[in-house]
């Protein structure tokens, strides 16, 4: 049988594999896309609770997937938003290397 | 198959590629959410990450005509410091959950289907959430406002 601690060890793994994505990679895009394997990560944990939380009514506890759609459509306006920035640093710099952008680099 | 097309969006160096193991990614996810009953969740994922949010992102990368990055030298000693730091993360992450009691129980029955799920979330979401679901309104507001003003070009 499939325990809670499968999801959140799968969970932990995705996690890890985002951060080691904005730790090691240096295009900002590819930045933002492991930031977003890092908020799946957080989304797939909380649907394993949901689930795991029956309520007396023998539903699983919809409260985690209420927040699990926040925490999507915040990812999706952020993405927007930092797509924007990224277009508009590549306008002024030409480049999407973050090596390359240093102005406030003291 | 999510892990190994995480690892690929990591790994790819070639922008375009990246982005395709990342849908790939986003599609097995949703089939976990669906193995959790939660049918809602997995079709928010499809529809917002797997469609909208990864079309703009190959849009971006098309729009800016990204090349694979061959001529940089990799910086070991910066990537060697990064795979260890999340390294050290997963190795704590294993032993938090290998000491929580709960992690060991298998998922309860379900004494009812969820196949109404829908219909659960949007009442709670409109009932106890009402105030948040609002503010995300007026977040996804701004962003988009954000977003053509960022990109609008000077004109003055």
């Amino acid at each position: 049988m499939v325990t809670l601690g499968d999801y959140l060890i799968v969970s932990g793994i995705l996690f890890t594999i985002g951060f080691a994505g904005v730790m090691v990679r240096r295009n900002i895009i590819i930045i933002l896309m492991a930031l977003e394997l890092m908020l799946n990560a957080a989304n797939l944990s909380l649907v394993a609770f949901s689930r795991f939380h029956v309520d007396p009514s023998g539903a699983p506890n919809y409260n985690a997937q209420v927040f699990v759609f926040f925490v999507i459509t915040v990812a999706a306006a952020e993405v927007a938003v930092g797509l924007a920035i990224v277009v508009a640093l590549f306008r002024l710099r030409r480049t999407t290397h973050v090596e390359d952008i240093t102005s406030l680099k003291f | 198959m999510m892990l190994v097309f995480g690892v690929a969006v990591v790994i790819n160096r070639n922008p375009v590629a990246s982005a395709l193991s990342l849908v790939v990614s986003f599609l097995a996810l949703a089939a976990l959410f669906m193995s959790l009953d939660a049918y809602f969740i997995g079709i928010i994922q499809v529809l917002v990450y797997a469609g909208a949010i990864m079309v703009l992102f190959l849009f971006i990368i098309m729009l800016l005509d990204l090349r694979a990055e061959e001529l940089r030298k990799i910086n070991w000693v910066a990537s060697a410091g990064g795979l260890a730091v999340a390294l050290a993360l997963m190795v704590q992450i294993f032993a938090v959950v290998g000491r929580f009691s709960l992690a060991k129980q298998t998922f309860p029955s379900l004494a009812r289907s969820t196949s109404d799920d829908v219909h659960r979330i949007g009442l709670l979401l409109f009932d106890n959430y009402n105030l948040p679901f609002q503010i995300i309104g007026v977040v996804i507001l701004v962003a988009t406002i954000g977003a053509v003003m960022l990109s609008r070009r000077e004109t003055r």
